[in-house]
């Protein structure tokens, strides 16, 4: 399923914070969302999720319009996965995966045959049915974050959005779930759509970018005049990475660091 | 499995002490004599033993059996709805709201009326200011839950309705006459023996919606646990499950505190002793076992009140924090870790 923008403009009734944006997520892709700390990425997902309003412009999922969606279908189509760690006690990794089920269960959330089914399926997926009866506060990070992306499957909803899903983790817990959610995408036709600070890892393994940010083209005078409060127009791109490959330094001035765009990757100046 | 045996259990654990309560009291009855009035055979040389049980001891565990039943279901919905563990009715001021619609009952428009010699119609009307109160401090709570996004903020707030209704009641009891105090006093220990077989049904009656409601929360609930944004994303109601789960604690709370005086730490602590006992989260299971589990309590702490001897009977409120303050601690030690 696709999710479109048209002239999307986000923020909060009288602060804009980002936009106006026009792209396209497509089905089957893995598209990371970057952008320093401060340019939109939090707002724009929670946009995207239907929490808050956009002030301009529009959503179109599937060509509807958002707004025109009501909350229990919605809650079919797009599924999220949140930073906030989930503390509660008592809850064990079946519990979490299924409250994926809600939308589809009857009034008491009775699980059917059918959800179980699911169930499974999503934590076969993702590698966690051998610890299905552990409570999640004993989990690591990274098994917490595939038991959350579990349950974003047992919702069954063409589109996933995450918002920095690997934050915190270990580098190679990172790895391991940026190839999980590539999987996801290509294998089962999911949208995914994730906001992250792993350069790295986004480049090597998105189909497609969305850079969000300040536009700033001479990263010396970012430099030599810090957080001054001049008004930078704000800059939106989309494509591949290497589509972006001219593009992607401006989004990440700084003179500590060199971007080497053969090998999709920023080296860092000592 | 594990699950239904744990709530067997609990069941059959509030059988146990709701017999063991009406076999039980401050007057000593030989056990044949009470089976005998309780399976309907008159005791002809001892007319007063009919009375004490049917009259009087048996009202008195249906009332701690709700009162501790409400009150605990009260907490699991708050501490649910506030995402914290030390969330209960008298933690955010709801009891204090019903305290003082009592008191504004007793001490302003009463003044002589004391908990025992109350008419039916002073009676509701109790039970209405007590409601009046709770409803009142539940629908500021309210107001205040759509601007504080912060839901510890919104259980500082709450706490400090609460502070406002208590410094309220205290200046009702300085103007108050001595009998007035007097009632006050008393009622403010809770006692669960205020309700009599007449006035029963209407205790019953209000319990028993109140509980059916919190039931059929169970799912919103559960997906609650996750926060707001998961909740909402699961195509919950955010708004209406709040104001619905806001209004049934306020009936809760307000039932047990007009018919039992405001009794402390049941509806903060029990909650986490039914998770304790059933290491589960998920209010399927939790939802009964804290029913149950507050049904238990409250009726140990009517039969350790009412043990025989001559001290008579003791305040609700000496037994229950002895219970309650431990576990409190525990949670918090807890929570550091």
């Amino acid at each position: 399923m696709d999710y479109e923008l048209h002239e999307l403009v986000i923020g909060y009734p009288g602060h804009e914070v980002a936009g106006p944006m026009t792209a396209s997520l497509h089905q089957g892709e893995l598209c990371c969302l970057l952008g320093a700390n401060g340019a939109g990425k939090s707002t724009l997902l929670r946009t995207l999720a239907a929490f808050q309003s956009p002030l301009s412009g529009e959503m179109l999922l599937d060509g509807r319009s958002l707004s025109a969606i009501a909350p229990r279908e919605l809650s079919t189509l797009v599924g999220i996965v949140l930073t906030e760690r989930i503390r509660t006690a008592g809850i064990t990794v079946r519990d979490m995966v299924a409250m994926g089920r809600s939308p589809y269960t009857n009034f008491w959330g009775h699980l059917t045959e059918t959800d179980h089914h699911y169930i499974n399926e999503a934590m076969e997926q993702v590698g966690v049915a051998s610890f299905a009866s552990r409570q999640i506060s004993t989990l690591s990070d990274g098994e917490r974050q595939k038991v959350m992306i579990a349950k974003a499957l047992a919702q069954q909803t063409p589109v996933i959005l995450l918002d920095e899903p690997t934050a915190f983790l270990d580098f190679p817990s990172k790895v391991e779930v940026m190839l999980l959610l590539r999987r996801l995408a290509h294998e089962m036709g999911k949208s995914i759509f994730l906001s992250t600070h792993d350069l790295d890892m986004a480049l090597q393994t998105a189909d497609r970018l969305w850079l969000m940010g300040k536009k700033d083209t001479d990263a010396a005078s970012q430099a030599q005049q810090p957080a001054t409060g001049t008004q930078q127009p704000r800059q939106f791109a989309i494509g591949t990475p290497q589509e972006l490959v001219n593009e992607i330094p401006q989004y990440f001035p700084s003179r500590h660091l060199s971007f080497d765009a053969t090998n999709l990757r920023f080296n860092i100046q000592c | 499995m594990k699950h239904t045996t744990a709530l067997i259990a609990l069941f059959l654990s509030v059988v146990v002490l709701f017999v063991l309560s009406l076999y039980n009291g401050s007057v000593s009855i030989p056990m044949s004599a009470i089976t005998d009035i309780l399976m309907g055979r008159s005791t002809p040389d001892h007319p007063s033993w009919q009375y004490i049980v049917l009259e009087n001891r048996l009202p008195q565990a249906i009332t701690a059996l709700l009162s501790g039943a409400s009150l605990s279901v009260s907490g699991l919905l708050l501490q649910t709805a506030f995402r914290n563990p030390l969330a209960g009715p008298s933690v955010l001021g709801i009891d204090s709201g019903a305290h003082l619609g009592v008191a504004l009952v007793i001490l302003v428009a009463g003044g002589t009326m004391t908990a025992g010699s109350l008419t039916l119609g002073g009676f509701a009307l109790v039970i209405l200011a007590a409601l009046v109160g709770a409803l009142g401090v539940m629908a500021i709570l309210l107001m205040l839950s759509r601007v504080l996004q912060n839901n510890v903020m919104l259980l500082i707030a709450g706490m400090m309705v609460g502070y406002i209704a208590s410094s309220m009641i205290s200046l009702l009891n300085f103007k108050a006459t001595a009998e007035g105090v007097h009632a006050m006093t008393l009622w403010g220990m809770g006692s669960f023996s205020s309700v009599t077989l007449d006035r029963l049904p209407y205790m019953v009656g209000i319990c028993l919606f109140g509980l059916t409601l919190a039931f059929l929360l169970i799912k919103p609930l559960n997906a609650l646990l996750l926060g707001d944004y998961y909740a909402r994303n699961l195509g919950i109601h955010i708004r209406r499950t709040r104001t619905l789960l806001l209004l049934t604690t306020g009936l809760l709370t307000a039932a047990s505190t007009a018919f039992c005086g405001p009794i402390a730490f049941i509806g903060l602590a029990v909650p986490h002793l039914a998770r304790l006992f059933l290491g589960s989260a998920n209010h399927r299971t939790l939802m009964p076992a804290t029913l149950l589990t507050g049904a238990s309590l409250s009726l140990v702490c009517n039969i350790v009140s009412t043990l025989p001897g001559e001290s008579g009977v003791i305040p609700i409120n000496v037994i229950t924090p002895i219970i309650g303050a431990p576990v409190v601690l525990w949670v918090i030690l807890r929570l550091e870790h």
